[in-house]
C-alpha cells in the first residue's frame, strides 16, 4: 500500500512502487485532468505541484511522492488568478497541454510574482504546446500576476 | 417514446449548396430520423438535429463538428445562435453522434478536415436556427392571438409590439407543435450581432479546470488498457512471439496477436508498457527493410529532373525560357513530418455480441465506424462512435484507413471486455501517416526587364490520396490534387508555365498534415519566387505586387502584411526581414518574418506580422489564434521537423529527436483582419503555409544564404551561408 497527499486528501492506492505517479493519479485515483504527453518528461503535460513545485508526475515513481503534498489542476481553486486568466486571455485551444501550463504558471508565479516575459520563457519552457498558445500564456502570466497583486493574494 | 417531441415531418429543408468549384449538391435536414436526435432521451423543443431548447431556457446545440482546438464548438453554435437570437450565455455544445443528418455537405459524410467547417455549415445552420426562431415566435403569437409579424425574438424571448415578452423555455411545448416553416428568411449579414463579433471560446472553462474529457481519460466499468508492439518497418509482419515474461509481469492479463503486431492487454497502462517490453518478438520485415530517407531525396531528386504528369501547362514554357535573359534554376527538399498532436492516439472499445461502443477523437467518425462495423462483424449502425475532445488533430486522426481504430477494435474482438488501446509517444511519432517527403525542382526565365516569363515547377512525392476513397474525386489523369495544390494555381501572372507531377510509391503511410500539399508549395513557390525578383535585384514585396495586379485579394493582404510590417523602414542590425503570400483553402495570407541568425547558425524569429482575408468571419478571436497557431505550427516544422528513416525504421521517438517549438522560440504574431464581404474560407489551415517561406526569404535578405532544405537546422544554416 502506498499512501499519498493529493489536493488535500489522504489515498491508500495498491500499485506496484515504480509506476509513475502520472498514472495513478489518472487511473487509480480518477484525476485525469494531468495529462499524459511524452512519458519521458520532455513536454510538461503531466506538471504537478509536488510539495509546492512544479514537477513532472510521468517520471516520479509513485513510492517518491509518499509523504508529499500533491496538487494536481483539480485542486486549484476555480477562482485561482492563473485559472482567471486563462479564460480572460482565451488561452486554449485543443487543451491537451493547459492542465500541465497552468500548474507551471501557478508554481513560477509564487516564486515569482511580478515575472519578465524572458522569466516566463525560462519557466515555461520545458512545457511544450502543439497548437502554439505560447503568446496568450505570456499573456495570462502577466494578467494574472496584475491580478493576484491587486488582491494582494500570497 | 420517450418525452421527447418528435417532429414528424421529413425533409422539409431541403436547399443548396454552392461550394468550391461551382458544384451544386443537394442536402437535406430530415426530421424524427431515429438517428437524428441526440435529444432523445430529454424533454424539450428540438426542432431539428442540431438544436434543443429546454424548459429551463437552456439551449444545447449538438455539433457535427470534432473540437481539435480550432474553435469550431464557438464558431458553429454562433451561427445558430444568431438566428435562433438567444442568450448565448446559455448555449451548451453536445458532441453529434454518427447519423447521415451530421455529415458533411460536400463530403457526404462525417468530416471534420480541409478548413471547411465554417463554410459548409453556414447556411445549414443558419436555417436551423431561423426555423426554431420561427417557430418559437408562431407559438407566442398564438399564445397572444396575434400576427407573428407583431412579434420579434430576441435573448431567448419572443417580444410583441405591445411589450409583452415569453422566454423560449415557456414556449418549449407550444413551439413543438408549431408546422414547420417551409422556407426561412435568414438575417441580413449587417444585422449581425454574434456572428463578427469576438466571443469566448464555449470549452475554455472545461479545459482550464481540468474536466474536459479527451479520449485518452475515458474510464469504463471492468476496462483494460492495450499496447501494441508494432513493427519496425512499415508493413512488417508478426512470424512468432513468446509472451512468457510478459505474462509474467504484474497485472498483465493477455497477451494477444492482431494484424498489426502484439498486444499486451493489463489492468492498467504501466503493466501493458512493461509487459510489451517483456515481449520477444520475430518480424518479416518486408520490403522496406531497406529504406532510408537520404536515398529517397536522391531518388527523387533524378525523377525531377525527368517529365512527370502535366498539372498545368501555359504558353509555351520552353520556348520562352530558350529566349529567357536571366536564367534560374534549383532543387527544394523537404522531410516527412509527424502530426505529433499532444495527446497520443488512443482508441477504447466495448464490443459485444450485438453491439459496439467506440470512444476516441476522430475527425472522421462515419469511415471509422464502417471500418469498426466490418471489422466486428456488425452493422454500422450497431457501431456507435463517441466523439470526445481531440487532444489536437492536424489531420492524424483523419485517417481513411481508420489505423488506430481498427486495431483497437481487433484487440476487443480477442479480449472481449471494454479495452482502451494506448498509444506512447514514441508509438505516435513512429506510426506513420506522415506529411510526405517531398523534392521539387524549378527553373524561371525573366526577361531584359526582369519579368517572369517562363516558369517550370516539377513536384516528386508520395500521394496521400490513392487508395483512399477519395481516390475517384481527387486524382484526376493520375494527378493527385493534393500534391500539386498551391503549384499549379499559382496566383503569379506567368504567361509561359508548366506544373508537372511524379508519384512514386513507397512504403511509409502518408496523410494529410495540416494545410496539405500547402505544407510544401508554399515553401517552394514562395521561396523560388524570392530568387527570382533577386536575380534582377527587385525588391520581393514590389516584384510580388506587380505579379498580383489581376488577384486583389492577394494582393490586399501581401500590402497589408507589408504595411503594418514597416516593410522598407531600416531594421536594427544583424535583423532580417521576409515575405510570402499564400492562399489556402479559401483563405489568402501574407505574412513578414523578422529574423536574426546567431553565428552557430540557429535561426530566431523575433516577429511574424500575419494579413488574413478569410472573407466573413465568425469569430474574429480565434481567427487570431488559429493564426498564432498555424505560424508556431509552421515554425515547428520550418526550424525542427524532420522524421528520417534508416534502415526503414524511423529514427525519431519523442520530443528530444522531434523538437517541436518551445515557448523561448515563439515569435511576436501581430494578426490583422481585412474586413470582407466575401464567401468565409477556412482559418485552422492556411496560417502554416506562408510562415516557411517568410522566414527562409527574410534569413536570405539578412545573410544571403538561400535555404532550400528544411528544417532550418543550424547545419543547413551554416552549410547554405558558406554556399
Amino acid at each position: 500500500m502506498i499512501a499519498l497527499s493529493v489536493n488535500g486528501k489522504l489515498y491508500q492506492v495498491e500499485v506496484p512502487p515504480d509506476v509513475p505517479l502520472l498514472w495513478v493519479l489518472r487511473e487509480q485515483l480518477k484525476l485525469t485532468g494531468t495529462k499524459f504527453g511524452c512519458g519521458a518528461g520532455l513536454c510538461g503535460a503531466c506538471t504537478v505541484h509536488v510539495d509546492g513545485k512544479a514537477e513532472r508526475s510521468c517520471q516520479i515513481p509513485v513510492k517518491d511522492a509518499q509523504g508529499k503534498k500533491i496538487t494536481t489542476i483539480e485542486g486549484l481553486a476555480g477562482n485561482h488568478p492563473v485559472k482567471k486568466a486563462w479564460l480572460t486571455e482565451e488561452v486554449s485551444q485543443c487543451g491537451w497541454c493547459q492542465p500541465g501550463q497552468i500548474m507551471a504558471a501557478t508554481a513560477l508565479l509564487k516564486e515569482n510574482p511580478r515575472p519578465t516575459d524572458g522569466e516566463i520563457d525560462n519557466a515555461m519552457v520545458d512545457n511544450l504546446c502543439r497548437c502554439g498558445t505560447y503568446q496568450r500564456i505570456r499573456r495570462a502570466i502577466h494578467t494574472a500576476a496584475q491580478e493576484a497583486g491587486k488582491g494582494g493574494k500570497k | 417514446m420517450s418525452e421527447f417531441i418528435m417532429l414528424s415531418r421529413r425533409d422539409f429543408l431541403k436547399t443548396g449548396a454552392l461550394v468550391g468549384g461551382g458544384l451544386i449538391l443537394g442536402f437535406y435536414l430530415p426530421f424524427a430520423d431515429s438517428d437524428s436526435c441526440a435529444a432523445e432521451q430529454t424533454k424539450g423543443f428540438a426542432p431539428n438535429a442540431f438544436i434543443r431548447v429546454d424548459h429551463d431556457g437552456g439551449i444545447t446545440f449538438i455539433v457535427n463538428k470534432s473540437e481539435m482546438g480550432q474553435g469550431v464548438y464557438t464558431s458553429l453554435p454562433m451561427l445558430i445562435a444568431e438566428e435562433l437570437e438567444c442568450d448565448w450565455r446559455k448555449v451548451t455544445v453536445e458532441a453529434s453522434p454518427v447519423a447521415a443528418v451530421y455529415d458533411h455537405t460536400v463530403f457526404g459524410s462525417m468530416v471534420t478536415g480541409g478548413s471547411t467547417s465554417v463554410w459548409s455549415e453556414w447556411e445549414r445552420l443558419s436555417k436551423a436556427g431561423a426555423t426554431a426562431r420561427e417557430m418559437l415566435i408562431a407559438a407566442a403569437a398564438k399564445t397572444w392571438r396575434v400576427e407573428p409579424a407583431s412579434c420579434h425574438a430576441d435573448n431567448s424571448r419572443v417580444i410583441h409590439a405591445s411589450g409583452k415578452a415569453l422566454a423560449y423555455g415557456e414556449l418549449v411545448d407550444k413551439a413543438a407543435k408549431m408546422p414547420i416553416p417551409k422556407d426561412v428568411q435568414l438575417k441580413n449579414p449587417d444585422t449581425y450581432k454574434i456572428v463578427g463579433t469576438p466571443r469566448h471560446r464555449l470549452d475554455s472553462p472545461a479545459k482550464v479546470n481540468g474536466t474536459a474529457q479527451f479520449g485518452l481519460d475515458t474510464r469504463l466499468p471492468g476496462m483494460l488498457t492495450a499496447v501494441v508492439a508494432r513493427s519496425p518497418v512499415f508493413g512488417g509482419k508478426v512470424v512468432s512471439y513468446k509472451a512468457d515474461r510478459a505474462k509474467a509481469v504484474p497485472g498483465v492479463k493477455q497477451v494477444v496477436q492482431v494484424p498489426s503486431g502484439v498486444a499486451v492487454v493489463a489492468k492498467s497502462f504501466w503493466g501493458a508498457k512493461k509487459g510489451r517490453e517483456a515481449l520477444d518478438i520475430s518480424w518479416d520485415e518486408g520490403e522496406w527493410a531497406k529504406l532510408s530517407t537520404p536515398d529517397m531525396h536522391r531518388d527523387y531528386a533524378g525523377l525531377a529532373k525527368t517529365p512527370g504528369l502535366i498539372a498545368r501547362k501555359a504558353g509555351d514554357p520552353e520556348q520562352a525560357y530558350a529566349l529567357a535573359t536571366h536564367k534560374i534554376s534549383a532543387e527544394y527538399h523537404v522531410p516527412y513530418l509527424a502530426h505529433a498532436a499532444m495527446e497520443p492516439l488512443n482508441c477504447t472499445v466495448d464490443l459485444r455480441g450485438d453491439g459496439c461502443d467506440i470512444w476516441t477523437g476522430s475527425q472522421m467518425q462515419t469511415g471509422d465506424r464502417n471500418a469498426a462495423a466490418r471489422i466486428a462483424g456488425l452493422k454500422p449502425e450497431q457501431v456507435k462512435i463517441h466523439t470526445t475532445f481531440l487532444g489536437g488533430g492536424f489531420g492524424r486522426r483523419a485517417n481513411p484507413h481508420s489505423d488506430f481504430v481498427i486495431e483497437a477494435v481487433e484487440v476487443a474482438k480477442v479480449v472481449r471486455k471494454p479495452v482502451k488501446v494506448v498509444w506512447t509517444r514514441e508509438d505516435d511519432m513512429r506510426g506513420g501517416y506522415y506529411r510526405p517527403i517531398w523534392s521539387d525542382r524549378l527553373t524561371a526565365g525573366l526577361d531584359g526587364n526582369g519579368n517572369l516569363i517562363a516558369w517550370w515547377h516539377t513536384i516528386v512525392g508520395q500521394s496521400i490520396i490513392a487508395g483512399t476513397p477519395f481516390e475517384a474525386a481527387m486524382i484526376k489523369n493520375g494527378i493527385d490534387g493534393a500534391s500539386v495544390e498551391g503549384a499549379q494555381d499559382i496566383p503569379y501572372a506567368i504567361p509561359h508555365l508548366l506544373v508537372d507531377l511524379h508519384s512514386p510509391q513507397i512504403g511509409v503511410p502518408v496523410l494529410w498534415w495540416r494545410s496539405v500539399g500547402h505544407s510544401h508549395t508554399a515553401f517552394v513557390v514562395e521561396s523560388f519566387l524570392d530568387e527570382a525578383a533577386h536575380v534582377t535585384g527587385k525588391d520581393p514585396y514590389e516584384f510580388r505586387r506587380v505579379l498580383l495586379v489581376e488577384k486583389p485579394r492577394h494582393r490586399g493582404v501581401l500590402e497589408l502584411a507589408a504595411q503594418k510590417a514597416g516593410w522598407g523602414s531600416t531594421l536594427p542590425a544583424g535583423r532580417g526581414r521576409g515575405i510570402a503570400v499564400h492562399e489556402s483553402f479559401g483563405s489568402f495570407i501574407a505574412q513578414v518574418a523578422e529574423v536574426s541568425v546567431t553565428p552557430e547558425g540557429v535561426v530566431r524569429v523575433h516577429r511574424v506580422v500575419c494579413a488574413i482575408d478569410c472573407g466573413r468571419t465568425v469569430n474574429p478571436d480565434t481567427i487570431a489564434a488559429q493564426m498564432q497557431s498555424g505560424i508556431a505550427f509552421g515554425l515547428s516544422a520550418a526550424l525542427h521537423g524532420a522524421i528520417t528513416l534508416k534502415n526503414g525504421r524511423v529514427e525519431q521517438s519523442n520530443f528530444h529527436d522531434y523538437p517541436l517549438l518551445r515557448m523561448n522560440e515563439m515569435p511576436q504574431v501581430e494578426v490583422h483582419i481585412v474586413p470582407s464581404k466575401e464567401k468565409p474560407g477556412g482559418v485552422g489551415e492556411p496560417g502554416v503555409p506562408p510562415i516557411a517561406p517568410a522566414v527562409a526569404n527574410a534569413v536570405f535578405a539578412l545573410t544571403g544564404a538561400r535555404l532550400r532544405t528544411l528544417p532550418m537546422t543550424p547545419e543547413t544554416v551554416l552549410k547554405a551561408m558558406k554556399g
